[in-house]
């Protein structure tokens, strides 16, 4: 249809059949009901910028739907009720055994239900992919600086989700009521029994009565699929709002600015790809869950509080807390007023709420140090923010020596160490390690800033040797297109802050420490290329 | 619907004289006189081996083999030194569970022996076990009745559980102990070995007598063990059962690496 005919012809009333055919009928009439398409046109105008490092998060979000489906799986057979019987399910070694109703369900399911222990490793492995997948997402927010404003609260929000889904992998594991979740469960006790007056009788709330009791599992079962779950799905879609709301970050780039975003649109490319991407990420989980076999409940038998079985761990995610139990040196149990402190469980109670309360609040402590008030969509590589990515190479080696502390047992048996000499080892290097990846991360990071610096400046080592008719022999350097000199000049310089009188001529000890901080911050520094450098450094070569 | 002729039919007669499976039959056939040959005649053999090696076993040859090779740690007359414990009343089971899963003789002076290659004949071995158990009164090798594997499996698994696991791990895969001590793995250890090992307590484990764990119980036990061992992982491959360390190790290294990979290569650009 061309635009001189179009007037020409009046449309009848009565509809035209058109090529569009149902789909069209369908959205219109959907749309003249529901006004949805302003909403279609807004989201699916979104674009999206492309990095593989943008997937990780989407990756977390697709592994929860795997879980909420499996787990909707489970929850038709499984009994959360601590009720004795006596396993006469399919596997013989623990027929006739008595145990709680919850094991003998979850046993029912791994044997007996049709695909019921395919389903129950889904929800297990895709558990640990979603914990696993949030924290490498942390990691590249972290690295990249993209929790600066506006999106601080977004950080926080994120952070939230990260402590709720251990909260949901701890819960889940256990459910089952076998023997490695009831070591677990009793290490909690433990730990709850060790907190100062209210203790004893916290941790009698939460059993009804003295561990193990016959509640814990119908509770934990209530958070686990009810509470648990609905805050962190409320907090998902609060997530996904915010990154709409601010728009997605993107990586330094010709054509790049703060005010834009470069990518793809999500209707149709992003959406599509997204897509895919779910089935992708369903995949690997099912692959990995029907070839690998996880917490194996029938070799632990139930729950009994007698026997702890050699080489008990939590969940990987746990680990890091019972890390810090085990790295925790012994004889800290002080009497005081007829009552015992049992240091060896609330320093490092202490250690890892102060850890996590450091990591909540980072973005804030960042922007008082930097007094940097300005939005940032344009991503940080992390060498340009070398004491951010000093600092957080530090935290990483922290978490990491708290995790190897949770296997201190492997890792003596396999290879072949003493379990005292890798225990004394580790406690070490919990102080000792941050110290050396701080100062490891920030001279790399410094040194490649310099790499960077000398390639924008005279180009490439080419590896092609000349030699001058006067003799000398000289590597040529190629000079870097364009596109690559952008990424390597764009980034934006700091300096430390001065120490400036308030309003009433004083000078704050904040803002002293403020000052001293910044100075820490950005004292070392590569300074980044001028234009007149960059000119200057052309005429020479030209 | 095609017709599905029977395939059989239809090659004999493209063929002439000889089928298709001629050659394959012919070839099974080959292999099967041969194969039972050799077997024939290893079991024959074997056998023969047998009677020879009981009635070599004495206790004369086992004193002679003790002084060459355990005396110089354990003395004499079996009163220990200062280097290793006596072995007055150990019992022949003590010897055949040392010796014979390679503990003893020891390589090297460690926080514990290893198992390794065994260094003497099954002959040599009875020599000595009946050597040492003339000397003094201790447990016997058990009865192969004992070792059938036909117990109460469910019994003995949660008599493992109680009893074994906290040094073993509940799937038998091993686990550390102090001072660079460990329990080992109880996969593919022999039933006897394992009933010798809980009725003397070598190294660092602890003895379970008879009126701890009963004959009939450590028979329960080990075919416990024996269950786990021969029946096929239900959930597929079991990570060397080292519980939630290897699954997670696993999770980050394969699962979250195949997925990281993928990402790069669904946001790669075409070239």
């Amino acid at each position: 249809m061309n635009t001189v005919t179009a007037p020409a012809e009046p449309k009848p009333a009565v509809p035209v059949k058109k090529s569009g055919g149902f789909t069209a009928a369908a959205s219109n009439y959907i749309d003249e009901r529901t006004s949805i398409s302003t909403a279609v046109k807004e989201l699916g105008r979104k674009i999206f910028p492309d990095h593989w490092s943008f997937l990780l998060g989407e990756v977390a979000l697709y592994s929860f739907v795997i879980i909420l489906l499996s787990g909707t799986f489970l929850t038709f057979f499984f009994q959360a009720s601590m009720a004795e019987v006596h396993y006469e399910g399919s596997y013989v070694p623990l027929k006739g055994i008595e145990m709680s109703a919850a094991m003998a369900s979850t046993m029912d399911i791994s044997f007996d239900v049709r695909g019921g222990l395919l389903m129950r490793q889904v929800h297990h492995w895709a558990a640990l992919l979603f914990v696993a997948s949030i924290g490498l997402h942390m990691l590249r927010i972290f690295f990249t600086g993209a929790f600066r404003k506006p999106r601080e609260l977004n950080w926080v929000i994120g952070f939230i989700l990260f402590i709720l889904a251990m909260a949901e992998g701890f819960t889940g594991y256990s459910l089952p009521d076998d023997l490695l979740s009831g070591n677990g469960l009793r290490i909690i006790d433990g730990m709850v029994k060790g907190i100062p007056l209210i203790g004893t009788w916290t941790s009698f709330l939460l059993f009804g009565g003295e561990f193990p009791g016959t509640d814990i599992v119908g509770r934990l079962y209530s958070l686990h699929i009810l509470l648990l779950p609905a805050i962190i799905l409320v907090l998902i879609a609060l997530h996904l709002l915010f990154v709409v709301v601010h728009k997605h970050t993107q990586y330094s780039g010709p054509g790049r600015t703060q005010q834009n975003v470069v990518g793809y649109p999500v209707l149709p490319v992003y959406a599509a790809k997204a897509g895919g991407f779910f089935f992708i990420v369903f995949g690997v989980v099912m692959v990995i869950a029907s070839l690998f076999s996880i917490n194996p409940i029938w070799n632990y038998g139930p729950y009994d509080p007698s026997p702890v079985s050699a080489g008990t761990q939590p969940d990987w995610y746990i680990g890091f807390a019972d890390g810090i139990l085990r790295l925790a040196p012994p004889h800290l149990d002080v009497v005081l007023f007829d009552h015992t402190f049992s240091f060896g469980i609330l320093i490092p109670l202490g250690l890892v709420g102060l850890f996590i309360m450091l990591v909540l609040f980072y973005p804030f402590i960042e922007a008082w140090i930097t007094g940097d008030k300005r939005e940032h969509h344009i991503l940080d590589r992390p060498r340009n923010a070398a004491t951010r990515t000093a600092i957080g190479a530090a935290g990483v080696t922290f978490y990491a020596v708290l995790w190897a502390a949770a296997s201190s047992d492997l890792i003596a048996t396999h290879f072949k160490l003493t379990m005292e000499g890798v225990i004394h080892t580790l406690q070490v290097m919990l102080f000792a390690g941050p110290v050396i990846a701080y100062f490891i991360a920030k001279r790399t990071c410094l040194a490649l800033q310099k790499k960077d610096r000398s390639i924008a400046l005279h180009g490439y080592e080419s590896g092609r040797i000349v030699r001058l008719p006067g003799g000398e022999y000289i590597e040529v350097h190629e000079p870097v297109d364009d596109f690559e000199r952008w990424k390597l000049v764009s980034h934006e310089s700091y300096q430390p802050l001065m120490i400036r009188p308030d309003s009433r001529g004083r000078i704050t000890v904040a803002q002293r420490v403020r000052a001293g901080l910044s100075r820490w911050f950005f004292e070392d520094r590569i300074d980044p290329i001028t234009r007149a450098e960059l000119e200057s450094s052309h005429s020479n070569h030209h | 619907m095609p017709r599905t002729p029977s395939p059989s039919a239809g090659k004999s007669r493209k063929q002439g004289r000889r089928g298709p499976l001629a050659t394959i039959s012919l070839l099974a056939v080959g292999l099967l006189f041969t194969g039972g040959a050799y077997a024939a005649f290893s079991t024959s053999t074997a056998s023969a081996e047998t009677p020879a090696a009981v009635s070599a076993a004495s206790v004369e040859d086992g004193k002679k083999l003790f002084q060459a090779n355990c005396a110089s740690c354990h003395g004499l007359a079996l009163e220990g030194t200062e280097n290793a414990p006596s072995l007055i009343g150990v019992g022949a089971a003590a010897v055949d569970f040392q010796v014979g899963t390679g503990r003893m003789p020891m390589q090297a002076h460690g926080p514990q022996a290893p198992d390794k290659p065994v260094q003497f004949t099954e002959d040599q071995i009875q020599s000595l076990a009946q050597y040492v158990a003339s000397t003094a009164p201790g447990p016997a090798i058990p009865d192969e009745s004992l070792l059938d594997g036909e117990g109460d499996v469910a019994n003995g698994a949660e008599l493992f559980r109680i009893n074994c696991a906290m040094c073993h791990n509940v799937a038998g895969a091993g686990g550390a102990l102090t001072e660079g001590k460990w329990a080992p793995g109880l996969s593919g250890v022999d039933p006897a070995h394992i009933y010798e090992a809980m009725v003397t307590g070598p190294q660092n484990m602890p003895v379970f007598n008879d009126t701890n764990l009963t004959p009939e119980d450590k028979r329960d036990v080990i075919s416990a063990l024996k269950f786990m061992e021969n029946s096929p992982a239900p959930g597929g491959n079991q990570l060397g059962s080292l519980g939630p360390v290897a699954e997670g190790l696993f999770l980050w290294i394969f699962g979250l690496g195949s997925i990281v990979a993928i990402t790069v290569w669904i946001t790669a650009r075409s070239n």
